[in-house]
């Protein structure tokens, strides 16, 4: 599984973006009208890949919904790494990359500055603050986990690097006191943010006057979108990890039964956003909106919208049935669906639009040429290799945080079990919540 | 043959379960140590108020840290739009009413530094990061990021004393009581 996923890393990022480098943009099959194609959607997918890391890493934690513990790590290291794979595409767009330092705030060699009104110097700073929050947030979430690998490590060249990344953790309650708040900072900094990321992609296209774009549904609807995608790419991933590692007692149904029900419920609010830009477009009364939406349906790029709304609309009904939310092989065929939905979410608001602008001398049909297709490839194979990486060499889950929700942790627990004449245990309420494991328990 | 004195970094002792050392905690803060700390591999509920420690300072840096975020983002776009290169790009004012186009860089950059703040505040008031600690010296403090629960009792503290903290220690219901060294200068 790494080995291949590692080749084809290595075949599609390294060598399409060779040919790319060496050749210039004009590889990709875009044309002077459809700048963005393929590029810019695997961008916008990717980053939306993201989103479901920081939701169930921040905002679930916020909500002090307990469940998340044993997936934030995952989702979090998904994030990061679907975060690189978008990263890509922007930088290596701009056709030179080796001008790509443009994108900072840095004056060129004119003395001209970066135009701080355009969305996309706003995209720059979001996705950059994105990522940068993002890691800090994992690796801070991380340490103590280091520091218990550290301290199970034979002394060698392991133990040395485990130490080095683990800041020389102690566990003392004098660290976890401000740990303890530096994590809920990140967690109430991670909210906001993650919420402006998607609206401020959404807003590369919603601030251009283009029909089809120009609409004030985009944020909210980019970023539930985001989190209806990346919590299916989390379920694409984790599902087999679970089985291959044996995680069964950590990732329990009941998680598993959760994420599908917040992908039925973020999957109707995509559905709800579809339906209602079409009322708009037809509210509007402008000719050309209606257009572009009768374009897009009955245009030539028919099976894109067929595909976008039978995967993330439709599919994730099945979802209402428990039955369907308790079988491994119906959720996982539906995360596939939403993952390739999504993509195709993307496609269609980027290339049938381009594909039909306000000048008939503008339109044009696009297909991507192998190479675009090639570097996708590869940066699906790119981030299954950094996961698998770290499945392998970290803590993939949250060691500390599991161990706080065992009853066992609760500093009462002593206490209220000095009896336990009649075999029950009696758990505080505030972890009266969790789920049941094999003892019965009695609420106090 | 030479003998090497060592300094004494403290005593560490074990307990049995989260529950004994919440409670061996309130009677060493009632005994009034103050260099001293309870040692486990996840955070305890209540253990903050059982050690009498205060709320952690860091939301108060982080805040400064947002905060000179937002002035820096301000000024950035402020200086290079209005100030020293007033471009007219899709017909958008070059004054001060271009604030609201600034907006979002400026929640971005607020973002950006008490994120900073809060990584590099953190290790700061942890002390952190540091390879070595006295602590890590003695093998049965591996498992404090395991499945122990330690108290140390620093001998820095004024309250500490050779034989007193020892039995003080085994009083409250520590076991496996060692002294732990400061490595040799």
């Amino acid at each position: 599984m790494f080995i291949p996923s590692t080749l084809i890393a290595l075949l599609g990022v390294g060598g399409g973006l060779s040919l790319l480098v060496s050749t210039g943009v004009g590889v990709w099959g875009m044309t002077n009208t459809v700048f963005w194609g393929w590029d810019i959607t695997n961008f916008v997918f990717w980053i939306g890949i993201g989103h479901a890391g920081t939701l169930i890493s921040a905002i679930l934690f916020l909500t002090r919904q307990n469940w998340r513990t044993s997936i934030n790590r995952a989702a979090e290291a998904m994030t990061i790494f679907a975060v690189c794979c978008a990263g890509i595409f922007p930088a290596f767009h701009v056709g030179r990359v080796w001008m790509a330092w443009f994108l900072a705030p840095i004056p060129n060699a004119n003395a001209i500055w970066q135009n701080f009104k355009s969305p996309l110097l706003w995209d720059v700073f979001a996705v950059s603050t994105y990522f940068t929050v993002s890691l800090i947030f994992w690796f801070l979430g991380m340490v103590p986990d280091l520091a218990t690998i550290r301290d199970r490590a034979k002394p060698g060249l392991r133990k040395m690097l485990y130490g080095i990344f683990a800041l020389g953790w102690r566990g003392g309650n004098r660290q976890w006191s401000h740990y303890e708040m530096a994590y809920l900072l990140l967690a109430a900094l991670s909210t906001p943010l993650v919420l402006s990321v998607h609206s401020v992609v959404s807003f590369d296209f919603a601030t251009s006057v283009v029909p089809g774009w120009h609409t004030t549904i985009f944020p909210p609807y980019f970023v539930a979108g985001a989190v209806f995608g990346g919590f299916a790419m989390v379920l694409t991933i984790m599902i087999p990890a679970r089985a291959i590692y044996g995680l069964h007692d950590m990732i329990t149904m009941k998680h598993i039964e959760n994420m599908a029900k917040i992908i039925l419920l973020t999957g109707t609010i995509v559905g709800y956003a579809y339906l209602m830009e079409l009322f708009v477009a037809f509210y509007s009364g402008a000719i050309y909106e209606m257009e572009a939406f009768k374009y897009r349906i009955t245009g030539p790029y028919w099976w894109a919208y067929l595909a976008m709304m039978s995967c993330n609309v439709i599919s994730p009904q099945v979802f209402w049935f428990k039955k369907c939310r308790e079988n491994l092989w119906v959720i996982m065929a539906v995360s596939m669906a939403v993952n390739v939905g999504m993509w195709f979410e993307r496609f269609v608001i980027i290339v049938t639009t381009l594909a039909r602008m306000w000048l008939p001398g503008d339109w044009k049909y696009y297909t991507a040429s192998p190479f675009e297709i090639i570097l996708f490839v590869g940066t699906i194979g790119m981030f299954l290799m950094l996961f698998l990486l770290f499945l392998k060499f970290l803590p993939c889950i949250n060691i500390a945080e599991v161990k706080w929700t065992l009853r066992e942790s609760d500093p009462h627990f002593d206490d209220l079990n000095d009896h336990p004449d009649d075999g029950t245990v009696k758990i505080p309420a505030y972890q009266a919540e969790l789920p049941e494991t094999t003892d019965k328990g009695t609420t106090v | 043959m030479s003998t090497t004195r060592k300094k004494v970094y403290g005593y560490l002792a074990e307990f049995k379960s989260a529950s004994a050392l919440y409670k061996a905690a309130e009677k060493v803060r009632d005994a009034g140590f103050t260099k001293w700390d309870c040692y486990s591999s996840y955070p305890i509920h209540g253990l903050d108020k059982a050690m009498g420690l205060k709320r952690s300072i860091l939301p108060y840096l982080v805040f400064f840290g947002g905060m000179t975020g937002t002035i820096t983002a301000f000024l950035l776009a402020y200086t290079t739009q209005v100030v020293i290169y007033p471009t007219v790009v899709q017909a958008k004012p070059t004054n001060f009413f271009t604030l609201p186009a600034f907006f979002p860089i400026m929640f971005e950059l607020t973002i950006l530094f008490s994120g900073f703040t809060t990584l590099f505040g953190l290790l700061g008031l942890m002390k952190l990061p540091r390879y070595n600690h006295p602590l890590f010296a003695s093998k049965q403090f591996e498992r404090a990021t395991d499945d122990g629960f330690f108290i140390a009792l620093e001998a820095r503290d004024p309250k500490f004393s050779a034989t007193g903290t020892k039995e003080f220690l085994a009083e409250i219901g520590g076991s496996s009581i060692e002294l732990i060294e400061e490595e040799p200068a």
